[in-house]
């Protein structure tokens, strides 16, 4: 008792932190740190607000009926054409099939990771699965191009083979280089979920598979579903392994085998060349750019609301 | 003099170490930098070379995309020398380059096509007199696939694969080819804003920029044409000459029937004009009173002496060595005439 008061009466000794001075290191760390935070959202805007004036530009020489609703893509050349379908279909076409590589491997990996791997083995193949997410796209698209395609046609079986530049090759190569990705987000959604639900499974006589899917993947789905969404929008602008393997042809078509032209290909493509500024091609690249943009930031609207919605908190 | 083969040695040496167009120029400009450093530093006499006659100016250069990156390169290497020249070098292209010098406004218009009847008008009223001078000769190559049967394609055919609106899309459909072929047709070109299609759809369509659009629109990377069709065996597409040569084995370069035969590409028949049409010339015009201006004959006689080194190093077709001497006569005899007549 009465070392406890003695220790209650000594406190005050201490003074309040803080009160004896203002501490500007302190003031000028958070500072610093507040600029950090700043430099990322700055540049988002930078950049909406360098597509917004070529953009406006270009919907005041084309419509928005013709952008949006015609299916023929040629505006470099005389007449120009903007239907603007083909590469949007071109590049969701391959996105398709990344995601269809990506997804369930992706989640497969994650499950297997955080449910059954036993430690040593996660803690040597979970940094394996990250060094992938490192590796330059450009090695990606030489690999779609020089392997993967080659291999396809090589083994294709019904039909017309795949043309040299195809959707499926690139699609499939992007899924391989999005699967980390989504992986390791899954796989750390999954670890936070408490020990106490999966206990409440086995209670319950649940086998391990059950309780993976029943209890785990459920709970950590807002998780799970954002890093499927990270992915979708990783896919939907990656450039260079399209650019090297889907082809540069504005094709209307969801057949996999055909070339084709995504949005960034086609950016990439017409921005390498000596386009004058203010040229009605230079003000396409951007609203393609444009385009690009929203989809991307529609979908992370969906996903932060899918989050949001499905959100388990834990404590 | 002895600056002049200095230079010519170093510029030699260079070209061999660079390998593709864009960094080879600017590999080029900063030689010619260096060497004027050297000049200045390393000699001590080296300034008054010629004669004491410093030279000075602004040489005005315009004209067509495709000859610029010559005149630009030789410009650089230049102006190296004679410190108080300077050349600048725009790309109006072939047309607006020659508004310009018809209005007195250049000095040298340069030209992938010969100067035409209205130009040549526009120029007399201003009495403004010139002389052509062939600088470097262009090709294009057709680049087939080695299993493709065809080695030979007429104009006509050309132009109905590749004319604005064409649906050809299998080979079967091209008229009248020898020997027949049936695999689907696979079209690889370069961009729009590309030297060599505007060339190639001037040749081959009629009108430059005129062109099927559902082609691989390979942009400015010709090795995905290489690709491409490499990995097509239906697969047709187009590039500069030199870029065949680059790719031995894996294309194979079609002849060309312009109607006087089956021409293959080579040096020799773009030299000679018997690769036609997709072998041409490439001009430059000086006005016959800007090379009576002492910096721009030195530039001229410069660039002449080395076009041939910088042709090859823009990766086009060098002059011969007789379409050299003649150009050399021509700028001999545009200094010493009273009025240049074409």
């Amino acid at each position: 008792m009465a070392s406890a008061k003695g220790s209650a009466i000594s406190r005050p000794t201490v003074r309040g932190l803080g009160i004896v001075r203002p501490r500007y290191g302190e003031l000028a760390i958070r500072t610093v740190l507040l600029a950090c935070a700043f430099v990322s959202v700055l540049t988002t805007f930078g950049i909406v607000a360098s597509l917004v004036g070529p953009t406006i530009e270009f919907f005041q020489a084309v419509s928005l009926r013709e952008f949006f609703l015609t299916t023929d893509w040629a505006p470099t050349f005389t007449p120009a054409r903007f239907g603007v379908i083909p590469i949007v279909v071109g590049t969701l076409s391959v996105t398709f099939w990344a995601l269809l590589i990506a997804v369930p491997f992706g989640l497969g990996a994650a499950i297997y990771l955080s449910e059954y791997a036993r430690p040593r083995a996660r803690r040597t193949l979970k940094p394996i699965l990250e060094v992938l997410e490192g590796i330059p796209t450009i090695a990606y698209g030489f690999f779609a191009v020089t392997f993967v395609t080659p291999l396809l046609r090589e083994l294709w079986f019904a039909g017309e083979p795949p043309a040299i530049f195809n959707v499926l090759s690139a699609g499939l190569v992007m899924g391989v280089m999005i699967l980390p990705t989504v992986a390791s987000l899954s796989e750390d959604a999954m670890s936070a979920v408490p020990r106490g639900l999966r206990e409440g499974g086995y209670a319950l006589g649940g086998s391990k598979l059950q309780v993976s899917t029943r209890v785990v993947v459920p709970a950590a789905l807002s998780g799970i579903v954002a890093s499927f969404v990270l992915g979708f929008s990783r896919a939907i602008g990656e450039t260079v392994v399209v650019l090297l393997a889907a082809g540069a042809i504005a094709n209307l078509t969801l057949d996999p085998r055909e070339s084709v032209q995504t949005m960034t290909a086609f950016i990439a493509a017409t921005g390498s060349g000596d386009i004058a500024t203010g040229t009605i091609t230079y003000k396409t690249i951007f609203a393609v750019g444009s385009l690009l943009f929203t989809i991307t930031f529609i979908v992370n609207l969906i996903s932060i609301w899918l989050v949001r919605r499905y959100r388990q908190v834990y404590s | 003099m002895s600056e002049n083969e200095r230079l010519e040695i170093h510029v030699k040496q260079l070209i061999r170490l660079a390998p593709a167009r864009p960094l080879a120029l600017l590999a080029l400009s900063g030689l010619a930098l260096g060497v004027a450093a050297c000049g200045g530093g390393g000699e001590g006499q080296g300034a008054g070379a010629e004669g004491g006659e410093q030279l000075s100016g602004t040489i005005n250069i315009d004209g067509s995309s495709t000859v610029a990156p010559i005149s630009e390169a030789a410009a650089a290497a230049f102006q190296a020398e004679p410190p108080d020249v300077r050349v600048t070098v725009g790309t109006s292209g072939t047309g607006g380059g020659f508004e310009k010098f018809c209005k007195g406004e250049t000095d040298i218009s340069d030209a992938s096509r010969a100067v035409e009847e209205d130009e040549m008008e526009a120029c007399s009223k201003e009495n403004i007199s010139f002389e052509e001078i062939t600088v470097a000769n262009d090709g294009i190559a057709v680049a087939l696939n080695p299993q493709n049967p065809v080695t030979c394609l007429t104009t006509d055919q050309l132009t109905q694969i590749w004319d604005k609106g064409s649906d050809v899309s299998s080979w079967s459909q091209v008229d009248g080819l020898q020997p027949s072929f049936g695999q689907e047709l696979k079209l690889f070109g370069p961009g729009t804003d590309s030297g060599t299609f505007d060339f190639f759809t001037e040749a081959i369509n009629g009108e430059e920029g005129q062109q099927r659009t559902d082609y691989n629109n390979v942009g400015e990377d010709d090795n995905q044409t290489v690709r491409g069709v490499q990995g097509s065996e239906g697969g047709m597409g187009y590039f500069g000459l030199s870029f065949i040569k680059e790719n031995e084995g894996k294309l194979k370069a079609a002849e060309v029937d312009g109607g006087q035969g089956c021409v293959a590409p080579s040096n020799e028949t773009v030299q000679d004009g018997s690769y036609a049409p997709l072998g041409r010339p490439l001009f430059i015009y000086p006005s016959d009173k800007a090379v009576k201006r002492p910096e721009v004959k030195a530039f001229l006689e410069f660039y002449v002496e080395n076009a041939q080194m910088l042709a090859e190093q823009a990766l086009f077709v060098p002059l011969t060595d007789e379409q050299k001497s003649e150009a050399q006569q021509k700028i001999e005899s545009l200094g010493s005439q009273q009025a240049a007549v074409r």
